[in-house]
């Protein structure tokens, strides 16, 4: 009896201690989460009902920040529709490409791993010199783009300087950029197990049926994770057009994220922006919450029940 | 590996033949990048475009240098990248620590803040904690730009969290045995033996620092504590039309991630497949 007892008491000891500890090696974290997280939520809300320049202090108004974002704004919905645009073509056409690449690159073959660096590398490029580069390779006309597109016997866009193509330039520049994601598919590849294949050549499959039966469904969450990121990302599109366009011509490249900071820290409408801010929120999580709906249908995971 | 393990010589051709036509995509800004620092101004503006830039001008790099104090910018950026380094390596180690190997009592709520920080876009919490440091005289030092990483960042404790889960409970159970503190633990048997995995989180978090610029942006107004990123913005928007120039700056803001990524392309590629899922 005596003998279960001090074991019960060693091991509430034992938790005590460990209790302590756990919260000891979590200190950072709870005290960062405390001021660099859960006190700017709270602030955030508060600021987007208030009237704030970042002077004065906040001026309870209210939703007329809202009010003014949904009936009086016209760069509010126009910047978004510009971020739409970018989630609607960018992000597909992105993750393709990545997805495409990664296919193209999972090959024996001598050399490989030199193209798999240079496919890679302009994704860790710095943001602001990938910018300049591809302000000056799009430059209407002494750009490497048009030239070579005249080559061809194509008399290239205006690009930037033209609000049907500032888009479609971003995007082409975004591809540039797609090796981040192919490495991920690249690193998923190599992890589908061999004896699938094996057992589709015995069944007889070829090229394309591997791809679509065996390839792509068990890179499909994979997928999903890139479009998860790549939709959070694209939301908040912002340094390529603060640096190339400044959001030009026309606004055709203001996007959220830019109209954000320019009333944040332009126009110190600090209370408008946070506002903004939990817009932005609740779009991207109302997509992000709708691909994971959608998931259930196209995501295969390996060793579930089906 | 299946997809190419007899292949004839001619199907090798074509897929060399694929690999280049996509490769010239990618390779051409590149050199484009470096050619078009090297070339005079004349080079630069004429069609059909110059190849291959003669008499080549290598005085534009030292210019590029001096027209903008890109020495200086170079130094505040490593500082900011090193400080940012430490801090999230430390941070970040200790309390995936406390997830993956503390049976404690707030470990659930931990990870649900963990979660929580990752969903929420950055702007919500960007005037707040711009108002924080400007009520601490922050604003227009480098403090706003490395000081946070000393608290952890979700990301990366999930990640260095996932590998401590793969340390055997056998060893820090006999080293508890022995009379070993946690604290002897995590310095002494964890941390050694996660090198690869603390290497891939310094390893992006320099990069990240480095290549940030929202965050210079936000909180450098001084010009003597621009980073590289800050600096070059305000060149091209400045010098706009110095292309030779602003091609030999960028090249150099680029050249010292390309060599990091040589040096240490296995730990690139470790990080990528653990980063990528899970």
């Amino acid at each position: 009896m005596s003998l279960t007892a001090t074991r019960a008491a060693r091991e509430r000891a034992r938790a005590a201690r460990d209790n302590r500890t756990g919260l000891l090696f979590a200190l950072p974290w709870l005290i960062g989460f405390a001021v660099f997280f859960a006190y700017p939520v709270l602030a955030s809300l508060y600021y987007s009902l208030c009237s704030y320049d970042a002077i004065r202090p906040p001026r309870f108004v209210g939703l007329q920040n809202f009010q003014r974002l949904f009936f009086e704004d016209d760069l509010f919905w126009k910047s978004l529709g510009n971020t739409l645009y970018m989630v609607a073509f960018g992000l597909p056409v992105g993750l393709i490409a990545a997805l495409a690449i990664a296919l193209l690159l999972h090959q024996k073959l001598r050399g490989i791993a030199f193209y798999r660096t240079l496919f890679y590398l302009p994704s860790i490029t710095p943001v602001v010199a990938t910018s300049i580069l591809w302000l000056w390779l799009l430059n209407p006309e002494i750009g490497l783009i048009n030239v070579a597109l005249a080559k061809l016997g194509i008399s290239g866009p205006a690009w930037l300087t033209d609000p049907a193509w500032a888009k479609p330039a971003l995007i082409l520049m975004g591809l540039w950029g797609a090796g981040g994601g192919m490495v991920i598919y690249l690193a998923a590849l190599q992890d589908i197990p061999e004896s699938l294949y094996e057992a589709a050549s015995l069944d007889g499959a070829r090229g394309p049926t591997v791809l679509f039966r065996i390839t792509l469904p068990m890179l499909t969450p994979v997928i999903l994770f890139n479009l998860i990121m790549g939709l959070i990302g694209t939301f908040q599109y912002f340094t390529q057009a603060y640096v190339m366009t400044s959001g030009g011509p026309q606004d055709s490249t203001t996007f959220y994220a830019l109209h954000l900071f320019n009333q944040a820290f332009l126009d110190f409408r600090m209370g408008y922006a946070s506002a903004m801010a939990w817009v932005l929120f609740l779009i991207t999580l109302a997509c992000a919450l709708l691909v994971f709906k959608t998931s259930a249908r196209w995501v295969y995971y390996a060793g579930e029940e089906r | 590996m299946a997809l190419a393990s007899k292949k004839s010589p001619v199907r090798a051709g074509l897929s060399h033949l694929i690999l280049i036509g996509f490769g010239l995509f990618f390779a051409l800004p590149f050199y484009w990048l470096l050619t078009t620092a090297l070339k005079t101004d004349d080079q630069i503006f004429r069609i059909p475009p110059v190849w291959i830039p003669s008499p080549a001008v290598w005085e534009n790099f030292p210019r590029a240098l001096t027209y903008v104090p890109f020495g200086r910018y170079t130094w505040n950026t490593l500082q900011i990248c090193v400080l940012s380094v430490v801090g999230t390596v430390l941070s970040c180690a200790l309390v995936a620590y406390s997830l993956a190997k503390v049976p404690w009592r707030g470990r659930n709520w931990v990870f649900y803040s963990l979660l929580a920080t990752m969903i929420l876009p950055g702007q919500v919490t960007m005037i707040p904690t711009f108002t924080i440091f400007k009520a601490l005289g922050w604003i227009g030092t480098s403090l706003p730009l490395w000081v946070p990483s000393f608290f952890g960042s979700a990301f990366n404790i999930f990640l260095l969290r996932q590998f401590f889960l793969t340390i055997p409970a056998e060893l820090s159970d006999a080293a508890r045995i022995d009379g070993c503190s946690d604290a002897t633990i995590f310095w002494r048997i964890v941390m050694p033996l996660s090198k690869p995995a603390l290497a891939t989180v310094g390893l992006f978090t320099f990069i990240g620092s480095w290549n940030d610029f929202l965050g210079p942006l936000l909180y450098l107004n001084d010009e003597r504590a621009y980073t590289l990123s800050m600096g070059l913005q305000r060149f091209v928007s400045q010098h706009g039309a110095e292309w030779s120039l602003l091609m030999a700056a960028s090249t150099v803001m680029t050249v010292p991630i390309i060599i990091l990524f040589f040096f240490a392309q296995r730990t690139f590629i470790q990080g990528i497949s653990t980063t990528g899922m899970k």
